[in-house]
């Protein structure tokens, strides 16, 4: 019965047309419409092209991840055709990763929430790689029911070439919070779309945490449903010498009175280590009264670091409650250092403190308590691994 | 016993126009159980003094000394001075996101001891230090100094004082910007700190506001980067009828 409700709220949204900013594509599954990129592209300029090993590649492969998950009673897990994931309203391919995605998978993962269902624990999928021989094509199905609550958690582990289109659709009134964790292998690659669509008076709130891999790729888009929505987006990542880590958002105020906050956090270190940030947000005129806001905050621990940070802001109306960005690229704030050192801390430590805190801020947004402390545990693996040590240094 | 001994101290800054020299041979040296106050219109180069013993990087130390005990203060890290036995409340102390005062304390307090704090009184005596300087308990899960007023940052750093119990404190302009109520409170715990025993207290100001809450040993006018002169209480008292115009023309 659930599909009958959110059948009207997926047509719906796509009759606001199609995306008229410049910073898009026209978004569809013809691969036609897609082209190999060139580098030169914007969607493409940020990425290096060559190290998306095949991911651009039109080719067929039937290799998955392997897939282990802990479902809350109430909550399915079924494999659907790729018919029937656009009839639930899946969001069409942005770019070409998604576009072979959609085309190879073979059809979709559907993960069902049912309405009114209230979750005490999280939905958990754990998604290992299991090497580089083939690459994977995946397409998911988040389903949350109207007025349900839920978190559900999503991991991924081991050694991969990963594209995938993930489309989370929020029913009215839903509540979920979605958390991501990408800590791939030094040498895997991984490119994501992630749809979100926001129904009437629903919250998402999305965390993403990008750790491992030696490239990722997320394009995260979000739209509503229905007026009422709030979509808060968080990310926290740490890039290591060579990584490649690329988060793009993507915030369509599709409705008025809808809500959006995006926040992302990360730190660089070594030789090579690279990140970018692009923030798009998009005011339709019919968006009225609207709320927007969003950061990119990158501390840069070391030399030999690059961060690009872009955020985009389009207004097509100016009867909004507000709007606006932020974006920084620093290094440790020399003052914060001495403050604490001026107390006995030593620069290591002090370094680590000033570290913690600045994702502290973000993982303690995320919602979700048994996950923080584990969140903190990663933050603090990769602290222990380099900045304390080149603190020392 | 404890002496922090100055002695002709030179120290710039690096400016556009090359490195300018701010204090231009400051002596002074302050014995436990002294509260020394100076005093100094501003750009005198009294803030220059109290982040030079603490060893901010951006001044240079070009002449002079400065030793703890004997110990060469200029050879020491930040954190060595702090650990050796230095404190300075500073004018505008920094906001730290993330790390909570509680976390902060702790760690402040492990470093100089040289051991964690004992679990079970630990929690009362930061409770107790924020409390005797008007800030609830809540303040200690807040992040360091971040959304804290002007007068909260003050209290947050004469908290930290009495806590950490260093053997000398730097008190760079505690005053400016208190109400009276925020002054007395600020002054009482540093009354409390200097009663302690052993304990040498810097007070820098520009007003004699605050030395009616805290009465200084020695009082020194502070123009040009040096000191014009040094007197008792009672300097004071004339700086504050007659203000520093008479030392501000000799001193050019």
């Amino acid at each position: 019965m659930t599909v009958i409700d959110e059948t009207p709220a997926a047509a719906q949204a796509v009759e606001t047309g199609k995306v008229s900013s410049h910073l898009h594509p026209e978004p569809g599954y013809d691969l036609a419409l897609h082209p190999v990129p060139t580098g030169r592209e914007e969607i493409w300029r940020f990425t290096p092209l060559k190290r998306l090993q095949g991911l651009l590649d039109d080719q067929a492969s039937d290799a998955h991840l392997s897939w282990t998950t802990q479902l809350p009673a109430g909550v399915t897990l079924t494999p659907i055709s790729g018919e029937e994931a656009r009839e639930l309203g899946e969001f069409l391919p942005f770019d070409r990763l998604a576009a072979l995605a959609v085309a190879h998978a073979g059809g979709a993962m559907l993960l069902d929430i049912p309405a009114e269902a209230e979750l005490d624990e999280p939905v958990r999928i754990d998604l290992e790689g299991t090497g580089l021989d083939q690459v994977v094509w995946g397409q998911v199905i988040v389903r949350v029911g109207r007025f349900a609550r839920a978190t559900v958690v999503i991991e991924h582990r081991g050694q991969a070439r990963y594209s995938h289109a993930t489309t989370v659709l929020v029913g009215d009134g839903a509540q979920l919070d979605l958390v991501t964790l990408n800590d791939w292998s030094d040498d895997s690659v991984h490119a994501g779309q992630v749809g979100i669509r926001v129904g009437r008076d629903a919250r998402v709130r999305a965390s993403e945490f990008t750790i491992g891999g030696d490239l990722v790729r997320t394009s995260t888009n979000v739209e509503y449903a229905g007026p009422g929505g709030d979509a808060e987006l968080l990310g926290l990542y740490f890039v290591d010498a060579g990584q490649h880590i690329e988060h793009r958002l993507f915030v369509d105020h599709t409705a008025p009175k809808t809500k959006s906050n995006v926040t992302y956090k990360g730190a660089l270190q070594g030789e090579g280590a690279r990140a970018v940030w692009i923030g798009n947000v998009l005011i339709r005129k019919v968006a009225e009264g609207i709320e927007t806001y969003e950061e990119n905050r990158n501390l840069v621990l070391t030399d030999g670091c690059q961060a690009d940070s872009v955020p985009n802001l389009e207004i097509e109306t100016g009867e909004i409650e507000g709007a606006g960005h932020a974006s920084a690229i620093g290094r440790f704030d020399d003052e914060q250092l001495f403050y604490l050192r001026s107390r006995g801390i030593e620069e290591s430590e002090a370094r680590r403190l000033v570290v913690h805190g600045f994702f502290n801020d973000l993982i303690r947004r995320v919602g979700v308590p048994e996950l923080e402390e584990r969140l903190r545990a990663v933050v603090e693996a990769e602290l222990e691994r380099h900045v304390l040590t080149d603190g020392q240094a | 016993m404890s002496t922090l001994e100055i002695k002709d101290l030179h120290v710039s800054v690096t400016t556009e126009d090359g490195p300018k020299e701010i204090l231009k041979g400051v002596t002074l040296t302050i014995k436990d159980g002294e509260t020394h106050a100076i005093m100094g219109p501003n750009g005198s180069g009294k803030s220059t003094l109290a982040y030079s013993i603490a060893g901010h990087p951006k001044y240079e130390v070009t002449g002079g000394s400065v030793t703890l005990d004997g110990e060469d203060v200029l050879a020491m890290s930040v954190d060595e001075r702090a650990r050796a036995g230095l404190f300075l409340a500073m004018q505008y102390p920094v906001e730290v996101p993330g790390v909570s005062v509680a976390n902060f304390l702790r760690t402040a307090k492990t470093a100089i001891d040289g051991e964690a704090p004992k679990l079970r009184t630990w929690v009362k005596d930061v409770n107790t230090a924020l409390g005797a300087n008007g800030l609830d308990a809540s303040f200690s899960q807040r992040s360091v100094n971040e959304g804290f007023s002007g007068g909260e940052k003050k209290r947050h750093e004469i908290a930290q004082l009495n806590l950490l119990q260093p053997k000398v404190a730097v008190l760079d302009e505690t005053d400016s910007g208190l109400d009276i109520d925020a002054l007395k409170v600020v002054s009482e715990g540093v009354n409390t700190f200097a009663q302690g025993g052993d304990k040498g207290v810097l007070l820098i100001t520009h007003y004699t506001r605050i030395l009616r809450y805290i009465k200084p040993d020695f009082v020194h006018v502070f123009v040009a980067g040096k000191v014009a002169e040094s007197g008792g209480a009672e300097l004071a008292e004339q700086l504050e009828a007659e203000g520093y115009d008479k030392y501000v023309a000799a001193a050019r």
